[in-house]
């Protein structure tokens, strides 16, 4: 019987893991909605892949309790991998088998039809390589691994997807092409996505929602925005030529500036409204002598929030 | 009802139907790996030949009438059958990570098994053939005739399956293809500490009473009475009950740790 409300297609409360003394989730609580993209972000070892494993009943919680599509992912695990289609951290393929075997297997396995089987292969063409697939996997290259393994995880059409770092390790070209197909199964399937990333871009482009997990607990959550607006300034880049401590004197005097950085030549000049400020900026360094060589405006990113919760930087 | 909620798309295909899939692709990769099989031919072809040249003359000038050559044959089988496993496919599908892929699909735990069995069973099967065709060649002949040497190659089929227990638990429970490699090693006990080379009446002292506790030596004894001295229930019967005996202990060891290794979800 399901255990929570239908609309949470992902929840865990004080969701624990440790191995032997490494606790590696500490207490983690969170709650997807269906049809929701929620994005995982955190650097290496912050507990990503030990909360995918857990939600995705691969490994058994220490402490705590998860749901998946409304099942209980200790008690009922039956149902619970009836409705997820998992695509790991390292891809989980047979080398020996190729691409169409093992996209035969998985879909006899979750009861399809030899037709639905060819049926769905021949709707990845997208997504996989469709000349490769009558080749051995172990000839394929890490992308068309990764793209595989996705393929993989789609087969049986599930209503709720993990993503382990699905881009990870992927050229600019197969990374646009996971991204569009995960976008396109989230908006026209309606496919529920939970997914771990370790690029900040990648969690601003895809995620409806974002958690950043940094020691095996979210430090912080909410939507890209919102985040970024947590930071609640612009931040303008000057290059001077010239004292670059006169010029930061100079910025400091002007109204509505919040505070000014100096890194080598460049100042990082942090304001409520850069747009309003930055002609301001110009002029007042102009009016000094001191000629900008480079203005820029910059919106706050990911990385500023994860340097604010965490203190450190992602990238 | 929301898109979560709804019922799946997917279900699970059944028991039977996981373990034709699972053993369907077991059997293919066999089937690619067919080098991986030569080691089990030529073990048993070498054992008779050895056996019966250094020994066939002794025993026969020693018991006339005794035939050394149908003595050796079911001996050749075991060592042919015993060991012979996929699991080290498991520790590779460990290593690949396939099998988290198959543990999370809709299947029962006993399939993640029992379909690499049935290919061994299949393949522990057909290694028997060219054994018995060597000994067809040799001038052996089963007394119990085509049923029998039907009879002869289920026995060894089984006890071949019965023994796999032991690789399968090594290799779930260590995940090392070394380890598991090295698991024939559990047979030596069995295979010489028994009738192998000499018939039970001419062992003698700690040999004697150590082969009689050995469920090997009632195998043995099965199988060489369909070749040498036609039906004998009592012999199918003792050695339908040592392959029972050690099928029980290995598979239920196997399971176990496969349970073990599941619920603690090592990598
Ligand atoms: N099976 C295990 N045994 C022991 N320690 C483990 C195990 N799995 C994970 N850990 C530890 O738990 C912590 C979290 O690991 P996890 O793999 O969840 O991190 P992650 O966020 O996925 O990192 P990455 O971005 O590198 O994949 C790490 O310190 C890791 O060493
Ligand atoms: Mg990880």
């Amino acid at each position: 019987m399901p255990t929570t409300n239908g609309d949470v297609a992902v929840l865990a409360e004080d969701l624990r893991r440790s191995f032997g003394a490494v606790e590696a989730v500490r207490s983690v609580d969170l709650a997807v909605r269906a049809g929701e993209i929620y994005g995982f972000l955190g650097p290496n070892g912050a507990g990503k892949s030990t909360c995918v494993r857990m939600l995705c009943t691969l490994l058994a919680p220490s402490g705590g309790r998860a749901a998946v599509g409304g099942f209980d992912v200790v008690r009922d695990v039956e149902a619970v991998r009836l409705r997820i289609g998992v695509a790991l951290q390292d891809a989980a393929l047979d080398a020996k088998l190729t691409g169409r075997e093992l996209l035969g297997v998985q879909g006899r396995l979750y009861g399809m039809s030899r037709k639905q089987i060819a049926a769905r292969i021949e709707s990845f063409g997208d997504l996989v390589d469709v000349a490769a697939l009558d080749r051995r996997i172990g000839t394929y290259s890490g992308g068309m691994r990764r793209r595989l393994d996705l393929a993989a995880a789609l087969m049986h059409d599930p209503r709720i997807l993990f993503l382990d770092e699905p881009t990870t390790g992927l050229d600019p070209v197969s990374r646009m092409r996971v991204w569009e197909e995960v976008r396109r199964m989230n908006r026209e399937d309606g496919m529920t996505i939970f997914l771990t990333t370790q690029y900040l871009e990648e969690a601003d482009a895809l995620a409806d929602r974002v958690g950043i997990i940094d020691g095996g607990r979210i430090v912080a959550e909410g939507t890209p925005d919102e985040l970024k607006r947590r930071i609640g300034v612009d931040v303008i880049v000057a290059r001077v030529e010239g004292d670059p401590a006169a010029a930061a004197t100079v910025v400091e005097s002007l109204d509505g500036i919040a505070s000014v950085a100096v890194h080598g030549d460049e100042l990082d000049i942090a304001t409520a409204d850069g747009a309003a400020a930055v002609g301001r900026v110009a002029v007042a360094l102009a009016a000094a002598g001191l000629h900008a060589s480079q203005l820029t405006l910059r919106r706050p990113t990911l990385d500023d929030v994860f340097l604010e919760v965490t203190g450190e930087r992602l990238s | 009802m929301t898109a979560a909620s709804a019922p799946p798309t997917a279900r699970s295909a059944g028991f039977l139907a996981d373990l034709s899939t699972l053993a369907g692709r077991a059997i293919r990769l066999m089937l690619r790996d067919l080098e991986g099989v030569i080691p089990a031919m030529i073990v048993p072809v070498f054992f008779f030949a050895v056996n019966v040249g250094s020994l066939q003359d002794q025993f026969e000038r020693a018991a006339p009438g005794f035939d050394y050559k149908a003595f050796q044959i079911p001996v050749a089988v075991i060592f042919a059958v015993t060991g012979v496993s996929r699991a080290s496919n498991l520790v590779i599908d460990i290593q690949q990570g396939y099998f988290d892929r198959l543990t999370i699909a809709p299947i029962r735990r006993v399939s993640l098994l029992l379909g690499l069995m049935i290919a061994d069973l299949v393949l522990v099967m057909a290694l028997t053939v060219p054994v018995l065709l060597m000994g067809f060649i040799a001038g052996v002949g089963f007394a119990s005739g085509p049923l029998g040497v039907l009879a002869f190659i289920v026995l060894a089929g089984c006890w071949g399956l019965a023994f796999t227990g032991f690789p399968y638990a090594i290799a779930l429970r260590t995940g090392s293809p070394a380890a598991v490699n090295s698991s024939f090693i559990l047979f030596f006990p069995f295979a010489f500490l028994t009738t192998t080379f000499a018939p039970k009446e001419a062992l003698t002292g700690w040999l004697g009473a150590v082969a009689t506790y050995n469920p090997v030596t009632y195998l043995l004894e099965g199988l060489r009475s369909l070749v040498s001295s036609g039906w004998d229930a009592a012999a199918l019967g003792r050695a339908a009950l040592a392959v029972l005996a050690v099928g029980a202990v290995s598979q239920l060891l196997a399971h176990a740790v496969l349970r073990g290794r599941l619920t603690s979800g090592r990598r």
